[in-house]
């Protein structure tokens, strides 16, 4: 049996302490039965603030119109568009961690996949109010879901890319949140099993679905997150892949470009994974996790960072190489005009963007700067900070000056109304991240449980002596144990 | 739903759960389930449960998504509305890939989830006999049911030699009532000792 887990002595443990699984299921449920803290309440009172001054923000806008966001006759998309992209490029991180890494076998997941799942589930609640609310009419907003209807019946165009946008949103969001759910139900009965307040036995009663940890029920529900990892993987690769779309198939130039597909994809691991970075250095530190959320996590996924970092680099000097080597004029005037002429209105954006997203994330060539904590915290957000512009430079850049020479003049600035629907998402996104950090595990029990014996700090010491087993006797070990 | 008398041992070490297992069956006795905190693999073959469908049924709903996205198009592009956009073809069939990829997915896990919860029978409000509450925290409990051969006191004495360290007898519910944790009222009469 022991052979089954054994584990290279070359990796570094993912559980860091002496822990037994009693210690586990206390370390992770300790701070949901605790009574909240006062850091955690100032928190919450001002993600509730900044939601509703979102839900003012929205309210205005509802009242008088879109004209309320001050976007202007060429730039339709501004704030809005931006920060719908840049919200559903945040929400890629936690499929990918939980599916994609699951595929690959990748066991530092369990420590984050958690938290990264909620995280990506909030963020695509954030990212839906901006298409909806920008309708304009947003009562109407159930004529984009094609169903038999008296208007002849009027189907959607399903040639649309805007259309297979609410088709991959939407299904992304439910699968994620199927995903994230069955895989949060052993632990919620755990929670039901320790409690001893009524309202919580009542609660995590109804919420844990009955689960009772039988053999058949956990054989299912591997099969289960095996095969939703196998759907979701290519899933994660297509939202965004059908986000670049919504550009790449218009005829605007600096959106009709065939590398946008995995330019996004790209670019929104590396965006998501900067969230989960700032999220989970917060989170480790306010419920004392650091043992579960270990330096080895954090250095992973910096590394995942530089990589889709460059990435990305790559893809903004391949658009810029094409856009010469295109040699279509309008493509070649909006990279060199609009975007790298820092003399013109945006020029400082495209520079910014550079900077944040390409040029910054190089420090974490070093191990040094992978393994520090501060620098980290401010990578990740100077990497969505980045990441934000790079959506507002393709969106803005691209149609702040048409074909139209005349109406160049217009200079876009959003109205306050507009930055106050942002805020509110992060209302919105950060609300529910303190309610799900106080009200369910934010680190997968079972999983940890899982890999505790393998990748456990005390059990990975013990596994010296079965490296100096002789080989004879470690294949016929081998040969007996399955 | 019936309510049965049942033996429990408790391990606190699935590596000694797994020989135990093994000898409990080979002695005879009636297994019922093994309620573990997390899942161990190979425990499901040790048992001698057979192995999931879940994943064909995840095929068949997928597939099912794809039929019902191009039959869907198809029939509203060419028969029920034929709109022109932009000269292009009524089966264009590479623009449908998009949607017909999402409901594949989407029809996948929906029905995937379902069937899950369907066969393990979840859902909320849903009530079940617990035979240790901790179960779900860091021991391993072996259910073995008793029949009219089973001696219990000759059981009790073969669990303790396979290495259960805590062995209780418990009449209990076998089945699933729809109620509130909270609430202690259970579906039977003679409510068996609960581990603490």
């Amino acid at each position: 049996m022991s052979l089954l887990r054994y584990e290279s002595q070359v990796r570094s443990p993912l559980v860091d302490g002496d822990k037994d699984y009693h210690q586990v299921t206390e370390d992770i449920i300790r701070p949901i039965e605790a009574a909240p803290t006062r850091a955690w309440w100032i928190g919450f009172i001002i993600s509730v603030a900044c939601l509703l001054f979102g839900v003012v923000s929205v309210t205005t806008q509802v009242i008088y119109g879109v004209g309320q966001w001050d976007l202007n006759r060429t730039i339709g998309w501004g704030w809005d568009i931006t920060n719908f992209v840049w919200w559903v490029g945040i929400g890629h991180a936690g499929t990918l961690i939980s599916a994609i890494l699951l595929l690959f076998r990748q066991q530092w997941r369990t420590g984050v996949n958690r938290a990264a799942e909620a995280m990506t589930i909030f963020a695509v609640m954030c990212a839906g109010q901006f298409p909806i609310w920008h309708m304009g009419r947003v009562w109407l907003c159930f004529f984009i879901m094609p169903y038999p209807n008296t208007r002849g019946p009027l189907w959607p165009n399903f040639n649309s890319p805007l259309l297979w946008d609410v088709f991959a949103i939407s299904t992304y969001f439910t699968v994620s949140l199927l995903f994230w759910y069955s895989g949060l139900l052993p632990d919620l009965a755990t929670v039901r099993d320790r409690a001893k307040l009524k309202w919580r036995k009542a609660f995590y009663g109804v919420a844990a679905f009955g689960w009772s940890g039988s053999t058949k029920h956990w054989q299912r529900h591997e099969a289960l997150s095996l095969v939703l990892a196998g759907l979701s993987t290519p899933l994660v690769l297509s939202v965004h892949t059908i986000v670049s779309f919504d550009f790449a198939t218009s005829v605007i130039p600096g959106w009709h470009t065939t590398i946008f597909p995995p330019y996004f994809v790209a670019g929104a691991i590396f965006s998501g994974f900067a969230m989960v970075q700032t999220l989970l250095l917060v989170t480790r530190k306010v419920l004392n996790l650091k043992d579960y959320i270990t330096m080895e996590h954090i250095e992973v996924m910096n590394k995942v960072i530089v990589l889709t970092g460059s990435i990305v680099g790559v893809a903004y000097l391949t658009e810029l190489f094409i856009s010469w080597y295109g040699q279509n004029k309008f493509e070649g005037w909006a990279f060199a005009q609009n975007r790298v002429n820092i003399f013109s209105p945006y020029g400082w954006s495209y520079y910014l963007m550079m900077g944040c997203n390409v040029l910054s994330p190089q420090i974490f060539w070093f191990s040094k700067m992978r393994r520090n904590l501060t620098v980290t915290f401010f990578m990740s957000v100077l990497v969505n900070v980045g990441m934000w512009f790079e959506r507002f430079v393709i969106i803005v850049t691209s149609i702040y000056r048409d074909y139209l020479p005349s109406s160049w003049s217009t200079y876009y600035a959003p109205s306050i109304w507009e930055v106050g629907f942002y805020v509110g998402t992060f209302g919105l996104f950060f609300t529910c991240y303190f309610l799900f950090s106080k009200f369910f595990p934010v680190i997968a029990v079972a999983e940890i449980k899982h890999i505790l014996k393998k990748a456990g700090e005390s059990y990975k010491d013990k596994m010296g002596d079965l490296e100096k087993e002789p080989v004879e006797e470690f294949a016929h070990e081998y040969a007996h144990a399955h | 739903m019936a309510v049965k008398k049942f033996v429990v041992g408790v391990f606190t070490d699935e590596e000694v759960l797994f020989p135990a297992v093994k000898k409990v069956r080979s002695a005879g006795y009636k297994l019922h389930d093994v309620y573990t905190p997390m899942p161990i693999h190979g425990l499901d073959h040790a048992m001698g449960l057979r192995e999931t469908s879940l994943h064909t049924a995840g095929f068949i709903y997928g597939i099912t998504g794809t039929t019902t996205a191009l039959s869907c198009i198809g029939w509203i592009f060419n028969s029920d509305w034929p709109v022109n956009i932009g000269g292009k073809s009524h089966f264009d069939l590479p623009a449908w890939i998009p949607i017909t990829f999402e409901l594949t997915v989407l029809f996948s896990a929906v029905g995937m989830v379902l069937t899950f919860c369907y066969l393990c029978q979840l859902a909320p409000f849903v009530r079940r006999h617990h035979f240790n509450l901790r179960s779900t925290d860091d021991q391993f409990t072996m259910v073995i049911e008793c029949t009219e051969k089973t001696n219990e006191t000759e059981l009790t004495a073969f669990l303790q030699s396979v290495g259960a360290t805590g062995i209780n007898t418990q009449v209990a519910e076998t089945g699933w009532w729809l109620g509130r944790y909270d609430k202690d009222k259970t579906p039977f009469e003679h409510q068996g000792n609960v581990l603490a």
